[in-house]
């Protein structure tokens, strides 16, 4: 029943979103008067609704889980009875089915949220926002009902399900697709508000100042969510990457460098009402590139490690429903942004040119992961045959563009606007230039290496970290308030400081060895020592684990001692890795088990990893989510 | 004493030296350093480079480095040979092209059919810059700065001090 | 004002090809070996006692059919094959590709008693499902696989006269890609 229930709830839910999309823009279409303003306030109510009964719907598919309803075939695919209870309740999102349910569910929750805190809005504004965005909720919705159903009964039911992918049975899948499809989601918002401006022909300082903190929020959504993705992968997969530049990682990284575009983009508009088109261009390509990634990942179009299982009737629809929105949306941008005013003018030197700059090196990197990522497609399509396109290019072409976006970094943040003297900035920042270079010359010195990336990466991160930090204490020893904007912008710059380095300096210093282990063996990675203590079979709720017993220590003291596992679950023939971990401030220890190499398994292949500034690269993530936090809590926003 | 007696007694001592000997090692022991799981590192290490860059044909996505597919387990003893037969890189990845196609190569070759691929990102960066280039300029002669009023800027000087 | 449709233009052109390319197989994977010769080699036979390599068929139009006892997907298509075999005269060789898996007991074994093994197994499964090879050869490491670019089973290969390899199917022969493909590909081969 149950089922049923959430089932019905979701067909109602589509009919409310139907209306909330069509009868409020109606409204704004009419003539002004009575009908006008009802059917534009129509636009809060629908969205409250279509809330609750999204919601209704996905409690409905919980429930099956938690009970474990194995008459509804998604449960009975995704769950058993021996899963956890946490991971019972993530399962949900296990799925294709369940996890566009999620989508749903989220975007409605933002819809919410606009309704909620649109206050200060003019009504003719939210009812176009909410419109747009009850559109898009019916695209999905009846992409779940028509191809998707995850409330689809399995008569006779199961007596237990294939329970949960043992990959996916981790903290990490409770809380990385919901942080990631709130960011994905989140640039539904900032498209509507491009659409509403576009439609009402309204595109200026007042619309990008209400877009802002929006944006904000959901590339901070967004960032945490890719954070969390390589955070995850790095400790899951046992042997400590955190970045394959695979198809569907790539379908994240698209739409968060356009937005990072974007936030900046919007910043000019706001401030001098400059770039008006380019923003909204940004804003629409940004939610595109989140629907793009949507039918890459689920169309069975690439291969991925990550794909759902595909079915070439789903693929169809989101590719319809990607042409639709994508096509009418840039129509209507080639319809209407012509007409555009012209904001301030700017010199060739300004913060402007800056952030204009800043614009167009993001938007080229996008391209050149698009391009990565779909080339396959385009020369299988053309029948010219079948290549690959791997981390080696993503490396060699994405990274070298990343060179001057982190340089102009600082630069950007001092610069005046509309008119800056390139002798006056440079002089300002000598001192974080000089250091720079002398920490990067310091780093290829210790660690004995000649590298050019090295050095580069080391020079770049010092340089926007010590920039950064010197424009915080010049304003901090000036009077005045300092708004939240102001340290949010600082901490996201650093943030990012952060992670550059930690990149750097696990990718230039990190040691590894793969050895064989007895009881009592050691492996050395100066100053640490790793040796094997003991073996033990450990029982799991649903698997049997062998955990060893790995003692570190260095300069012969104690530190800690690591217990990778290697895990046989009841329901899988696949064997898990379950790597130990011990994060430092400076350092990753990281032991993983292999296999045993004798009968009788008294010696067991073991990899251990001495992974230098790791932890940056995750401290640095969640600095710029801070960051984004810091600048949409800005007053200004809340007025 | 007799040469019995001091025959003995220094039997004791030397049994007794041994025997502290023996327990001081048993005690002390250090534990032995892991031996490497390659039989040749030198080699093992250049096998890991070029089989990152090389792709696991029955995965969903991973190097020939890091899966543990059965194929991937098979090949990488190919190019283990293959590297201590003294072939190049080059001859390597030719010798996987040649059966299994470009498929297998995770770094496209440079060639007509890729030259969009390589060089477009970078021909990219050049249009945009140019763009901007033009934009600003056009700009510049579009938007002269409109200068204030006496009035404005009372205005103006009112508005930010309070 | 022409520029602004450049987006959509973009989009558009974007938009074929992902239309496209929702009707290929991204892991179907085309040969390279289509149009070179079939690499040499000298394997046991399952018969035993002798080899076999792909020069004593020359001058014939042949088949080489990869396949294994472990293998399910084969035998689905085996009982297309025997009956290819029963009604045409163009030979099939077998190639019995790792019969004995790394997970197996008989992995530990040394070769010629992994090799004995192998052979019974693969008898024991040819006597159960029919046999449709003129004779078969025994690939154990998987090496012979790799040099005809193996990485799925099952896969079959058309050898014409000169020792060219003409075709790969990668997957489950069917009796409409015989009577659409195989059969009529052969038949021109052996005409000229």
């Amino acid at each position: 029943m149950t089922a049923e229930l959430g089932h019905f709830a979701l067909i109602v839910g589509m009919v409310v979103a139907l209306l909330q999309g069509v009868l409020p823009l109606w409204g704004t279409f009419s003539r002004a008067g009575a009908t006008r303003q009802a059917l534009m306030a129509l636009a809060r109510p629908a969205a409250y609704l279509q809330c609750a009964l999204v919601t209704l719907s996905f409690a409905a598919l919980a429930t099956a889980f938690l009970s474990n309803d194995f008459s509804v075939a998604y449960v009975a695919q995704h769950s058993n009875s021996m899963l956890p209870k946490p991971y019972q309740f993530a399962a949900v999102w296990g799925g294709h089915e369940g996890s566009l349910l999620l989508w749903v569910l989220l975007l409605s929750v933002w819809t919410l949220a606009v309704g909620l805190f649109s206050r200060s809005l003019p009504l003719e504004m939210v009812a176009r926002v909410i419109g747009v965005m009850g559109l898009v909720s019916v695209g999905f919705l009846l992409f779940i009902l028509t191809t998707s159903n995850p409330f689809e009964r399995l008569l006779p039911a199961a007596s237990d399900g294939r329970d949960l992918n043992p990959l996916l049975q981790d903290p990490g899948l409770v809380i990385h697709p919901p942080m990631l499809y709130m960011g994905y989601v989140g640039m539904a918002v900032a498209f509507a508000f491009a659409v509403a401006a576009l439609l009402g022909g309204r595109l200026d300082a007042a619309w990008a100042r209400w877009s802002r903190p929006w944006t904000v929020i959901a590339w901070m959504f967004l960032t945490f969510g890719i954070g969390l993705g390589s955070w995850w992968a790095y400790y899951e997969l046992g042997w400590g990457g955190w970045w394959f530049w695979d198809p569907v990682e790539n379908a994240s990284l698209m739409p968060w460098l356009v937005a990072t575009a974007l936030i900046h983009s919007l910043m000019v508009t706001e401030k001098r009402g400059g770039f008006k088109a380019w923003t909204v261009l940004l804003a629409i390509a940004a939610f595109s590139l989140s629907l793009l990634g949507t039918f890459l990942v689920r169309s069975g179009v690439l291969t991925s490690v990550h794909a759902f299982a595909s079915d070439p009737k789903r693929g169809v629809f989101i590719l319809i429903f990607l042409a639709v929105v994508v096509g009418t949306s840039l129509t209507l941008f080639a319809w209407r942004a012509p007409r555009a005013t012209l904001g301030g003018s700017f010199a060739w030197i300004s913060r402007e040119s800056f952030l204009l700059a800043n614009s167009v090196l993001l938007v080229v990197a996008t391209a050149a992961v698009l391009l990565g990522t779909i080339y396959p497609l385009i020369i299988d399509a053309l029948n010219l045959g079948k290549l690959s396109v791997g981390p080696p290019y993503f490396n060699a072409v994405f990274v070298p563009l990343l060179v001057p976006v982190l340089f102009l970094m600082v630069p950007g943040s001092v610069a005046r606007w509309r008119e800056a003297h390139m002798s006056e900035v440079l002089h300002k920042l000598r001192w974080p230039g000089a250091l720079a270079l002398v920490i990067a010359g310091g780093a290829l010195a210790w660690g004995g290496s000649h590298s050019v990336g090295t050095f580069l990466g080391v020079a770049l991160g010092s340089w926007v970290a010590l920039g950064t930090a010197q424009l915080v204490i010049e304003r901090l020893r000036k009077p005045g308030r300092i708004g939240a904007s102001f340290w949010g912008q600082h901490v996201a710059h650093f943030g990012m400081a952060v992670v550059v380095l930690g990149i750097t300096g696990v990718g230039s210093y990190q040691v590894e060895r793969d050895v064989r282990m007895r009881v009592d063996d050691q492996v050395t990675i100066a100053p640490y020592t790793f040796i094997l203590r003991r073996f033990d079979e450990v029982p799991g709720p649903n698997y049997k684990a062998v955990r060893a017993d790995v003692e570190v220590q260095r300069d012969g003291r104690f530190v800690e001692v690591l217990q990778p596992e290697k895990r046989r679950y009841f329901s899988s023939a696949m064997p898990m890795t379950e790597a130990a971990i011990d994060s430092g401030w400076l350092r990753d220890l990281y032991v993983s088990l292999g296999e045993p190499l004798d009968d009788a398994r008294t010696e067991w292949s073991m990899r251990v990893y001495y992974k230098p500034f790791v932890p940056w690269l995750w401290a640095g993530v969640l600095l710029m989510v801070l960051g984004g936090l810091l600048a949409a809590a800005d007053r200004r926003y809340r007025r | 004493m007799s040469a019995a007696s001091v025959f003995i007694r220094w039997c004791r001592a030397c049994l007794l030296c041994v025997g502290l000997g023996c327990s001081w090692g048993a005690w002390a022991q250090t534990p032995r350093e892991a031996a490497p799981l390659a039989e040749d590192p030198v080699v093992e290490a250049r096998l890991i480079e070029i089989s990152q860059e090389l792709r696991c044909l029955v995965c969903q996505n991973e190097s020939l480095a890091s899966s543990h597919a059965e194929l991937a387990d098979d090949l990488r003893r190919e190019v283990r040979g293959l590297i201590r037969a003294g072939k190049s890189d080059t001859e390597i990845k030719s010798f996987l092209v040649s059966r299994y196609g470009d498929f297998v190569l995770y770094r496209p070759e440079v060639k007509p059919l890729t030259w969009v691929l390589w060089f477009g990102p970078f021909v990219l960066l050049l249009v945009g810059l140019w763009v901007l280039v033009r934009y600003v300029r056009a700009r510049k002669a579009q938007v002269a700065p409109v200068a204030l009023s006496d009035e404005q800027r009372r205005r103006a000087q009112d508005l930010l001090r309070g | 004002m022409k520029k602004f449709l450049l987006p959509l233009a973009l989009f558009l052109g974007l938009l074929v090809f992902l239309a496209v390319g929702l009707q290929r197989d991204p892991r179907e994977i085309p040969s390279p070996l289509i149009g070179q010769p079939a690499p040499a080699f000298r394997l046991p036979t399952l018969e035993g006692g002798q080899t076999f390599g792909p020069e004593d068929l020359r001058g014939k139009v042949w088949l080489l059919n990869v396949w294994a006892t472990w293998c399910v997907a084969c035998r689905e298509e085996h009982p297309v094959l025997v009956a290819f075999a029963q009604k045409n005269s163009v030979p099939i060789v077998g190639l019995s590709y790792k019969e004995i898996q790394p997970q197996d007991e008989a992995a530990k074994f040394e070769p010629s008693r992994k090799l004995q093994v192998a052979r019974e197994r693969s008898v024991v499964w040819l006597q159960r499902h029919g046999n449709p090879y003129v004779t078969s050869v025994m690939d154990l490491d998987g090496r012979v696989g790799i040099q005809y670019g193996v990485y799925g089973v099952p896969e079959t290969y058309v050898i014409d006269q000169q020792g060219v390899i003409r075709y790969k199917r990668v997957g489950v022969v069917t009796p409409e890609l015989l009577a659409n493909k195989i059969g009529p590909l052969v038949a021109e081969l052996n005409r000229s």
